[in-house]
């Protein structure tokens, strides 16, 4: 037994974190042009986060998903404005050697209708069961406009096979868990930072206890899911057969800490934290984004069915 | 390596504890340990770990304990409570006293007491608390005065709320040895016999009508030097290193609430469930099971020499509130039957406790915030 992350594992993930610190600033998100984001995809690709989890068959480095997660954490910390999590899990699966090498990008939608990053991606993989290029986008205005959201027209498509299919479902929802952690990190630092130094009745907001126990609370929903976050990727890499059911809990864990977070966040920092100028909405709206993708209902069916709880 | 599975020798382990807690665990549950005869067959119970080598894995084998790892210790843990074993009565001796005599207890008072205490002879209470100082423990009163003619302390004054007081032989607790300081300063950590000269003992019931509350009055009670534990005057840092243990992982290990959780899967699947009571069954699995890997990396920490410090009472705020959770959960799929006086009713009541003893949940959320957050201390 050993939960904790291994040298290499830290390596990486502070590779990505450094090079995300420098490379993917909120000033990135205010104006994802393509030139900017198509800079970061290059860095990210030489970095060779594409090729982590994929076999050295195709040209990656044959590691796993568990290995990816704290990266994944990464990702979502800095907000990436690309499908940069999404290209790097299906990399292990698509067997591409173009997908690990970052010359592919692969973005993942429920459903051809509302398509991330559908701009700044080469496929797109629809958990419907379909993988596919895009054309013909109709962008689309959504919440956080950072992510280039469009409906789609799907050409040469392909029937994805029933286990590939499953095992796309999984590394995905996954994947936005991992994401949910950093962005609940993200908006938690920024926020413990400002309530330390805005004072109202002469005196620091944080040093007040409503407010720290709001904060207190954030954290101890994050503490607690980020666990479940990288155990689920120990299971999805080395037990299989848990898989389903740990990742069930880390999306559920993951995606409602993430929400708490967003909203103690802006009202913690009062009425700054409700403007567009200050960064904290970039976060918080990118966590939002991330929860509408994650089907709680469908994941506590899977844990209910798990616990023999069938529905009378 | 990231490794989430067990080894063959802890599995052997929990191979063993699993076979002995079938073959000795009481068919029938024990009356309440918070009640004077419960209390009793409780104690007997702790006497059968003990003759087996159960009571105290973790110790050294000189007192009793069988040098088991803190990842034996987990996997005891989920056993014993997975098997419906009884509470444990010796639980202020064995998880809060005596890590802090392994700390600063001296050699005679490691080798006096903590035999006694493994084998249920000693049986010990915590006596903090007094009538005007719960949360706010350092505005203690009681006091400890100097008889240097008799080469010891003369201790008077009052503890209440003390957890079997009433039952137990001896009490741990703080008191102030200098007038003159303030609040932290001036107070010293002493070792009471309760049958000394001058203690008096009253049992009162809590909140779910048994004996487990005493208070414990001290009227110019003597004690040698050698009850004192630690330095003179230095009774609170001494005292935080047991609550350290006692908001975090010594008190309250995962397997509790496993074995918790898994009954009220097991009590859905019996009975009739609405989709709300399902989802609240779920829930708390996955809470219960989200406190283990919590517990996993924490332990994980803790074997590479990091100390969880301030951080165990992340723990302390996640167990109390995810007990309560289970238990209510219980009783709303019981409905009319959860009036009655039985077994999940009364670990509702207790379960409202947790956030209560060790410190309460406020506290525990400013310690969260101003410790492991860093925000600014003080305010209002």
């Amino acid at each position: 037994m050993r939960f904790g992350l291994t040298e290499e594992q830290i390596t990486l993930r502070d590779a990505v974190r450094d090079l995300l610190a420098e490379q993917c600033p909120p000033s990135l998100l205010r104006d994802p042009s393509p030139e900017a984001t198509d800079k970061l995809w290059e860095h990210l690709a030489e970095l060779g986060l594409f090729g982590v989890a994929a076999p050295e068959a195709v040209g990656g480095l044959g590691l796993t998903v568990a290995d990816l997660v704290p990266m994944l954490v990464e990702l979502g910390y800095a907000a990436v404005p690309l499908p940069a999590a999404e290209t790097a899990m299906m990399a292990g699966l698509l067997a591409d050697p173009a997908v690990a090498a970052g010359e592919r990008r692969i973005t993942v939608a429920r459903d051809a209708a509302i398509v991330p990053y559908a701009t700044r991606a080469d496929r797109v993989l629809v958990l419907s069961g379909t993988y596919a290029t895009p054309a013909a986008a109709e962008s689309l205005s959504t919440v956080d406009t950072t992510r280039g959201v469009a409906r789609v027209r799907l050409t040469e498509p392909v029937p994805l096979a029933g286990p590939v299919l499953e095992q796309a479902r999984l590394r995905y929802d996954l994947a936005l868990a991992a994401q949910q952690i950093g962005l609940s990190r993200r908006m938690l630092a920024m926020t413990v930072d400002y309530v330390g130094q805005r004072r109202q009745f002469g005196a620091p907001v944080g040093s007040f206890q409503a407010v720290k126990h709001h904060l207190a609370d954030a954290l101890l929903a994050v503490e607690f899911a980020e666990p479940a976050v990288l155990a689920a990727g120990w299971s999805l890499a080395h037990r299989p057969e848990d898989a389903p059911r740990d990742i069930a809990m880390a999306a559920i864990l993951a995606t409602e800490a993430a929400q708490q977070v967003a909203k103690t966040a802006i009202q913690c920092h009062g009425a700054i934290g409700y403007t567009v100028e200050y960064d904290l909405n970039l976060y918080a709206k990118r966590a939002w984004a991330l929860a509408a993708e994650c089907d709680i209902d469908a994941h506590l069916a899977v844990l209910g069915t798990s616990l023999g709880l069938e529905s009378s | 390596m990231m490794d989430l599975t067990y080894s063959e020798a802890e599995r052997c382990f929990r191979e063993e504890a699993r076979e002995w807690l079938r073959a000795n665990v009481p068919a029938r549950p024990l009356p309440s340990g918070d009640t004077r005869a419960g209390f009793a067959a409780h104690v007997e119970w702790e006497r059968r770990l003990f003759d087996a080598g159960w009571a105290v894995v973790s110790w050294p084998r000189a007192y009793g304990g069988r040098e088991a790892s803190l990842w034996q210790w987990l996997i005891f843990e989920e056993e014993y409570y997975a098997a419906g074993a009884p509470q444990r009565v010796t639980q202020n001796g064995i998880f809060l006293l005596a890590p802090t005599l392994f700390e600063f207890g001296t050699a005679q008072q490691r080798d006096e007491l903590l035999p006694r205490m493994a084998a249920a002879q000693d049986l010990w209470c915590q006596g903090w608390s007094e009538p005007g100082a719960g949360s706010d423990l350092a505005s203690l009163t009681s006091r400890a005065v100097r008889d240097e003619a008799a080469g010891g302390w003369r201790l008077s004054g009052q503890k209440t709320w003390t957890t079997r007081g009433a039952f137990c032989t001896h009490l741990f607790g703080l008191f102030r040895t200098d007038p003159a300081a303030s609040r932290h300063k001036g107070l010293t950590y002493f070792l009471v016999p309760l049958d000394a000269e001058g203690v008096t003992v009253r049992g009162f019931s809590r909140l779910d009508g048994d004996e487990g509350f005493a208070e414990v009055f001290f009227e110019d009670v003597f004690v040698p030097d050698t009850a004192v534990l630690g330095a003179v005057d230095e009774g609170w840092r001494v005292a935080m290193a047991t609550t350290g243990s006692e908001r975090g992982l010594t008190l309250r290990s995962p397997g509790r609430f496993l074995a918790t959780a898994d009954r009220l899967a097991e009590l859905a699947r019996s009975e009739p469930t609405t989709p709300r009571q399902r989802e609240a069954v779920i829930r708390g699995w996955m809470r219960a099971r989200a406190y283990q890997l919590f517990t996993l990396k924490q332990v994980t920490d803790l074997v590479q020499g990091r100390q969880p410090g301030a951080r165990s009472s992340l723990n302390k705020l996640y167990w109390s509130e995810l007990d309560i959770e289970l238990q209510e959960a219980a009783l709303s799929i019981l409905g009319p039957r959860a009036e009655l006086d039985a077994a999940w009713a009364r670990g509702f009541l207790f379960a409202l406790s947790g956030p209560i003893y060790a410190g309460t949940n406020e506290i525990q959320r400013n310690i969260v915030a101003e410790r492991v957050l860093g925000l600014p201390k003080g305010g209002a």
